[in-house]
């Protein structure tokens, strides 16, 4: 069973129905589903006719996705998800610090793909709020995962504020 | 030196808790290889060609006699009672048990020291001169820097899946003795026309099968932006540099491939965000670091000594190894120390525990307990009062480490190479033993003078033959090991890479062709000249003619 978190590890429903790469408007009109979480080209390609479905949409990037182009679209879409095709590609922790800090995103950035306990501690600190686990991972294992660190030295998404410019 | 406070401990325990988990999943066969692989790099440990190897972090080549004693202890009892310096100044053991690694680096903590980041595709521990702070020629000290890098890319969340493994190097003195310009960033401290401290910025600098010599991306970077900068560089690489082919995959070829100009504007554009905001630097961090690196009490001393005077005289061994192992002080009185590990028969940057034991002991007795370890596998008291040096220099000598060799031939750098490492092509260590045997002769090394003689046993470059004067490389060759040999390569300030001198050489043949090449640079000298200047004022031909010209 598929498992959605948040960042306190607590199990969330996914009533996102997530089309893949190659999907069409076709797909996202025969879909039953209210929520439909798109491939960013199809929005890209077919804002206007997506918006006329009356849907609600958000979007899923792949690695190698930038996620620039849909900036002045933001407040139409409450979720954004980013594809890690493997673990150890790591272009998506930049583009969520860049969709927080830079863009100021607030809705959720969800984590998808190949997902995996180690990742969750510092995808949290990038600013993801939700972790789609693969199947592999404990609910449990990732709950512990998410509390690896008590304290770190960074500014982040998450901790704005340095360690240095906290340290009593 | 830097001490922890009750937050970099915390860090600490709560990373050793979880690569202990780790360790658990793995060997239960919860973790597949591939998860676990990227975790324990990330840890410093490689599995090699006979057993695990596990890098432990000196950051900035900074160690204390109380760390070096417990590398003693570590080596003795969970390893075969020697490990060996590696050339980013870190400490590496070659026989290490996975499943007590947990317990290696729990007993780490307890001198605050670690393995993170020593290996894997993230930000590596940065290295710096080995004389910072005692060097005369100083602009200003490197450590404080180093450390305030070290906290920055220690767990920074955004940069632990770089496309490839991310070096650092800071020099603030004007020799450069840390190789600055080949690596992923290189920070010249500098100082602009008011007098205020900054960096010079390099990119795209490395080694490997691509070496490249950085370039400068910004030519003062005021300090308090430093690690704002840092990120909007790490930013733009993670992001766009190549994941499809991992030898193209370190920033030198994303740099390459964008342009010096086209890679300075996306780093300024991305720097807009940040610059000015929280992770600006303060003058309190600053200083709160800088407090760590203070003067030790120096005694009022002068700078000379009858003892010395009169050892000097009558000691040539004594009057050797003065002369190219003991360096000036910024201090009155006082003298830098090197330790030089290159015993001819010893594989370099090798020491064992006793040895290990002995040096803490020296340290505590002649230099306010503390050690420098270099990238030329060497390691440095810093601190050693000039009266000393005489009884200094008799208990080094006992324990054959007086080797008089800094700076020249012997001096070389080597790999572990293909006796333990699993990447290798070729062994080094064997061909720095016999290059060491056949010129292990004081007077010889001294009329070569100073020259830098670096191997590597495979393309990864871990030995830094790109930057040798004389660079050797270990290649395969249908199964069987040659030698190619570059010439005027230099890793100072006019950093520089060597050229192929032509076809490769079997193993037995090196020692020869070494002497070919000195036998040239001896004949066409002029003055004084070094080996370096002479090749650069004749070029390669007169080598190649030489080196393979038929015997008649």
């Amino acid at each position: 069973m598929p498992k959605l978190i948040d960042t306190l590890g607590n199990l969330v429903d996914n009533a996102w129905l997530q089309l893949p790469k190659d999907a069409t408007l076709d797909h996202v009109v025969q879909s039953s589903s209210k929520l439909v979480l798109v491939p960013c080209k199809l929005w890209l390609a077919e804002k206007a006719s997506l918006l006329a479905t009356g849907k609600t949409f958000g979007l899923w990037f792949d690695s190698d996705e930038p996620v620039g182009p849909i900036n002045a679209d933001l407040a139409l879409l409450p979720l954004l998800a980013l594809n890690f095709p493997t673990f150890m590609d790591g272009r998506s922790y930049s583009k969520a610090c860049v969709l927080r800090q830079q863009m100021k995103y607030e809705g959720e950035i969800r984590a998808i793909g190949d997902v995996l306990r180690d990742q969750l501690f510092y995808l949290k600190r990038c600013g993801f709020s939700s972790f789609d686990l693969k199947d592999s991972v404990k609910l449990e294992d990732a709950q512990k995962a998410l509390k690896d660190f008590t304290t770190n030295y960074q500014a982040t998404v998450e901790e704005p504020v340095p360690l240095y410019r906290r340290r009593a | 030196m830097y001490r922890y406070d009750q937050y970099d401990r915390q860090m600490l325990q709560d990373r050793i808790a979880q690569f202990r988990d780790q360790t658990r999943r793995f060997l239960a066969g919860e973790l597949e290889n591939a998860q676990f692989l990227p975790l324990r790099l990330q840890n410093g440990l490689y599995v090699q060609r006979l057993a695990p190897m596990l890098r432990v972090a000196i950051p900035y080549g900074c160690l204390s006699s109380v760390q070096l004693r417990k590398l003693a202890h570590i080596a003795r009892h969970y390893d075969k009672g020697y490990a060996h310096f590696s050339t980013r100044q870190n400490i590496q053991f070659n026989w290490p048990k996975l499943p007590e690694v947990p317990d290696i680096l729990a007993e780490l903590a307890e001198v605050e020291m670690h393995a993170i980041q020593t290996s894997g595709n993230c930000i590596r521990n940065t290295t710096t001169d080995q004389f910072a702070g005692v060097s005369p020629h100083e602009i200003e000290d490197s450590r404080p820097w180093c450390e305030i890098i070290r906290q920055w890319s220690t767990f920074h969340p955004e940069f632990a899946h770089l496309p490839r493994k991310f070096k650092i190097a800071v020099c603030g003195t004007e020799t450069d003795q840390a190789a600055t310009q080949v690596h992923d960033i290189g920070l010249y401290i500098v100082r602009n026309f008011t007098g205020d401290v900054g960096f010079q910025v390099l990119v795209g600098g490395g080694l490997g099968r691509t070496p490249v010599i950085g370039q400068v991306i910004n030519e003062f970077l005021p300090w308090q932006h430093l690690l704002s900068y840092l990120d909007a560089i790490l930013r733009i690489y993670n992001q766009e540099g190549r994941r499809d082919n991992k030898y193209k995959a370190r920033i030198k070829i994303l740099v390459k491939e964008l342009g010096v100009d086209v890679f300075r504007n996306k780093v300024e554009a991305e720097w807009q965000y940040t610059k000015d905001g929280p992770n600006t630097l303060t003058e309190n961090e600053f200083k709160r670091c800088k407090a760590f690196f203070t003067d030790p009490v120096y005694d009022t001393l002068v700078n000379d000594d009858a003892a010395v005077s009169a050892k000097l005289n009558s000691d040539i061994r004594f009057n050797n190894w003065m002369e190219r192992n003991v360096r000036d002080h910024k201090q009155i009185g006082y003298r830098i120390v090197t330790l030089c590990l290159k015993a001819t028969g010893a594989a370099p940057g090798d020491l064992d525990a006793e040895q290990m034991e002995f040096v803490a002991d020296l340290a505590d007795r002649y230099s306010f307990a503390e050690l420098r370890v270099t990238h030329e596998q060497n390691l440095v008291l810093t601190d050693v009062k000039l009266v000393d040096l005489p009884a200094l220099y008799d208990a080094l000598q006992r324990e054959h480490l007086a080797t008089p060799y800094t700076g020249l031939l012997n001096d070389m750098i080597s790999c572990p190479g293909g006796d333990f490492c699993s990447l290798a092509n070729a062994k080094s260590i064997p061909i720095a033993e016999a290059i060491q045997r056949r010129f292990d002769n004081f007077e010889l090394q001294k009329q070569i003078g100073e020259i830098t003689l670096n191997i590597s046993g495979c393309m990864n470059a871990c030995g830094h033959h790109h930057v040798g004067n004389i660079g050797v490389l270990g290649v395969d060759k249908k199964g069987e090991e040659f030698y190619q040999v570059t010439l005027g390569g230099s890793s100072d300030r006019q950093a520089a890479l060597g050229k192929v001198i032509g076809p490769s050489f079997a193993q037995e043949e090196m020692p020869d062709v070494v002497d070919k090449v000195l036998q040239v640079y001896l004949a066409r000298r002029q003055n004084n000249e070094r080996f370096i200047d002479t090749y650069n004022r004749i070029g390669i031909e007169p080598f190649q003619e030489h080196v393979y010209a038929k015997a008649d």
